[in-house]
């Protein structure tokens, strides 16, 4: 312990104090003379901890390899790039603190990430209160709506509008019956409304909706009303763990054999997680799918950089989001020469991209990114090709801007 | 909304209610016996899963997944109690409740390493897959096979306690350690077979619940709150208490369900906080305890 009192031997602690500061100047020294050459960091929270582990362990893959192709390319204008992922725990409070957190101790230069709709709309208010570039890979509408935009806010996913519209125009038709099973959170509100929406333009008809609580682990009291609304369609909007479980108990219960299960984002994790039995014959959309290699290079080559990375194996729809999303980003702080925001976000407005799933852009008014909607059927077991092969490719919407709400209808200028 | 519809609902309610009991029945025998609140009950859920899942795979039969992991998770459980928990019994309540707490994390961080923190599927055995026809609506028959296996479980648990020596012994040593001992009762024994019992029981759950919710390491905290629930609304340590109240949440869940589906996971807490209004201990529970 040191005492209070100036003793007669050893160092004051004036002394000691006074050494320490220098000690600091000389060790901060270094960092201000290579300002230049500063490292590009990208702060990425997403949800490594409950239901949506899974798809958010594929974001990161996929976003350190965007990272690593970049570096190996020799960075941008010289700099090196790093990813710095953080746990939002899926809870809005969590993520808004790591955000500020990223924003104010790493000084990160742009935020991606997150992987609910609730809690990239945290995020959001986050970075656009301290004005700083966000690119969203979660479902959302709302973000796209004059309420949550800001020209710092840009969406690289899928919005729900777009996905049920392509969803129910290969699966709704004139007259058909359709139940819903909703999540009862931002998400499943969102595609329950997108849904609506089509089913009004498709001439279909809703024959009821049950909300269920997030998160829920057993749907078999929600089973028997769902069957006696007699539907043709049974409409399961929700995410993660709880899309594998609700589909899983509809099949237990014989529901399949009466009506089509649809569901607005057919998961590649869950359907590795549940097997292919439950899962056979149920429809839903997709941002990416492997299996375009085939007709695309740019997914080619984003698999085999992928495989080469990860022991083989082939990224994910939620994982692609993690590469696109932060590979669009660093493209446009390539074009701006660094990372002055004003430069990054009129180089993203500018961007035409084409890395991983064909040509994309973001769309100028509401920073949207347009882009292709893949509507996928999950495969019998005897069809699939190979131990990842689970989906046939049932119908692409093309990227186009007439697939997406107008820009006045956003409440924002077009 | 017709009858049918309603029996359809309150049936469901039962079945969901025999998984709750599955859970709520050992976390009620080791709280009743040892006065243990064992909080790494839903990850002993879990890892007896796991191994129901394990076992299967190996021996490419869910029977033996069945039979074998409930027992080896029992075994398991009784090394836990002599090892790690024996030594806490002459300290404060909170001390076994402390480290069974963090066992939880253990437990669920080792499954991570060892199996991935990814969902593994657990496919419904072929014989006991489709839906029967009750008459007033479908149901799957795995869950048919459940409420079975729980009613011949709590047969059995039932006899074992009221009908034999080793029961006789059990239900004295819950009211007094000190006399049996004097008596010459190896209690230290009993205790071990109880925790293991009450293990056993939880792993049972988990396999049982496999073919229905799939397995991850996770799937044990959710089942822990609502065997909690179940505990606290039939009274801390009553068995009787676990079957009513697990009974009880079940139907409360299904017919919320069907009239205002959202408030589904909710209604069971409401529930709880009711009884604890009006009876504190909760419907079969003996005041003073715990």
């Amino acid at each position: 312990m040191m005492s209070s009192k100036q003793g007669k031997s050893g160092a004051s602690r004036r002394d000691v104090l006074a050494g320490l500061s220098a000690g600091t100047a000389l060790l901060a020294m270094p960092w201000v003379a290579r300002a230049q050459g500063e490292t590009i960091r990208i702060g990425f929270p997403t949800p490594l901890t409950g239901p949506f582990a899974a798809e958010a362990k594929d974001q990161v893959k996929s976003a350190e390899l965007a990272v690593k192709l970049v570096n190996d390319k020799g960075g941008i204008a010289g700099r090196k790039v790093e990813l710095l992922v953080r746990d939002d725990k899926l809870n809005a409070g969590e993520a808004a603190t790591r955000t500020l957190e990223l924003i104010e101790k790493d000084k990160v230069h742009a935020v991606v990430g997150a992987l609910s709709s609730a809690v990239q709309l945290a995020v959001n208010e986050v970075t656009r209160a301290r004005g700083v570039i966000y690119v969203s890979i979660s479902q959302s509408d709302t973000i796209n709506e004059v309420k949550d935009f800001s020209r710092f806010t840009f969406h690289e996913a899928l919005n729900p509008h777009m996905t049920t519209a392509a969803v129910a125009k290969h699966t709704f038709k004139q007259g058909t019956k359709v139940a819903y099973l909703v999540a009862d959170y931002a998400y499943g509100h969102e595609m329950l409304r997108g849904f609506k929406r089509a089913e009004a333009a498709l001439g279909a008809t809703g024959v009821g909706e049950i909300l269920h609580p997030f998160g829920a682990a057993d749907y078999s009291t929600f089973m028997p009303r769902l069957r006696s609304m007699r539907p043709d369609i049974l409409c399961i909007c929700n995410f993660g763990r709880d899309q594998a479980n609700a589909i899983k108990q509809a099949v237990d219960f014989g529901m399949k054999q009466q009506m089509q299960i649809v569901v607005p984002v057919l998961l590649h994790n869950q359907r590795l997680a549940i097997g292919p039995e439950a899962f056979e014959g149920v429809i839903g959309g997709a941002n990416y799918y492997w299996g375009l290699e085939e007709a695309i290079p740019s997914a080619k080559a984003f698999n085999d950089a992928f495989r080469a990375a990860n022991g083989g194996a082939v990224p994910t729809d939620y994982g692609a989001y993690g590469f696109t999303g932060v590979y669009s980003l660093l493209l446009a702080m390539e074009k701006a020469g660094g990372t002055d925001t004003d430069k990054v976000i009129a180089a993203l407005e500018e961007l035409q991209y084409d890395i991983a799933k064909g040509p994309q852009h973001y769309r100028k008014c509401d920073h949207q990114s347009v882009q292709s909607v893949l509507v996928l059927e999950s495969k019998k077991k005897a069809d699939m090709g190979s131990e990842a092969d689970f989906f046939r490719v049932v119908a692409t919407e093309p990227a186009s801007e007439s697939i997406l709400r107008s820009c006045s209808e956003l409440g924002l200028p077009a | 909304m017709d009858a049918e519809l309603i029996a359809m609902q309150l049936f469901s309610g039962v079945a969901l209610g025999a998984i709750l009991i599955m859970v709520a029945l050992g976390l009620s025998i080791i709280f009743g016996m040892l006065g243990v609140v064992n909080f790494a009950h839903g990850a002993l859920f879990m890892v007896g899963a796991y191994a129901g899942l394990w076992v299967a795979s190996l021996t490419g039969s869910f029977w033996w997944g069945l039979l074998v992991a409930p027992v080896a998770i029992g075994l398991f459980g009784m090394a836990i109690e002599r090892v790690l928990i024996r030594p806490l019994y002459r300290r404060s309540v909170d001390d076994p409740l402390l480290l069974t707490f963090g066992l939880g994390y253990v437990l669920v961080e080792a499954v991570r390493i060892a199996f991935g923190s990814d969902g593994i599927p657990f496919p419904t055995p072929p014989e006991l897959a489709g839906v029967a026809d009750l008459g007033i609506g479908f149901f799957p028959i795995y869950r048919l096979f459940v409420v079975g296996v729980v009613a011949a479980v709590l047969i059995l648990v039932w006899l074992c306690l009221e009908k034999t020596r080793f029961g006789l012994i059990v239900r004295a040593g819950a009211r007094d350690p000190l006399i049996m001992r004097v008596l010459g009762v190896d209690i230290a024994g009993v205790w071990l077979l109880v925790f293991g019992l009450g293990v056993g029981l939880t792993a049972l759950g988990g396999v049982l619940a496999a073919p229905m919710r799939n397995v991850n390491p996770e799937m044990g905290s959710l089942v822990l709150a609502e065997a909690f629930v179940v505990t606290v609304i039939g009274g801390m340590g009553s068995l009787v208490g676990a079957v009513v109240a697990g009974l009880l949440v079940g139907v409360a869940i299904s017919m919320t369900a069907l009239f205002a589906p959202e408030m589904a996971t909710i209604v069971m807490f409401a529930l709880m906080a009711l009884v604890l209004l009006v009876r504190p201990q909760g419907l079969f529970g003996k005041p003073g305890r715990a």
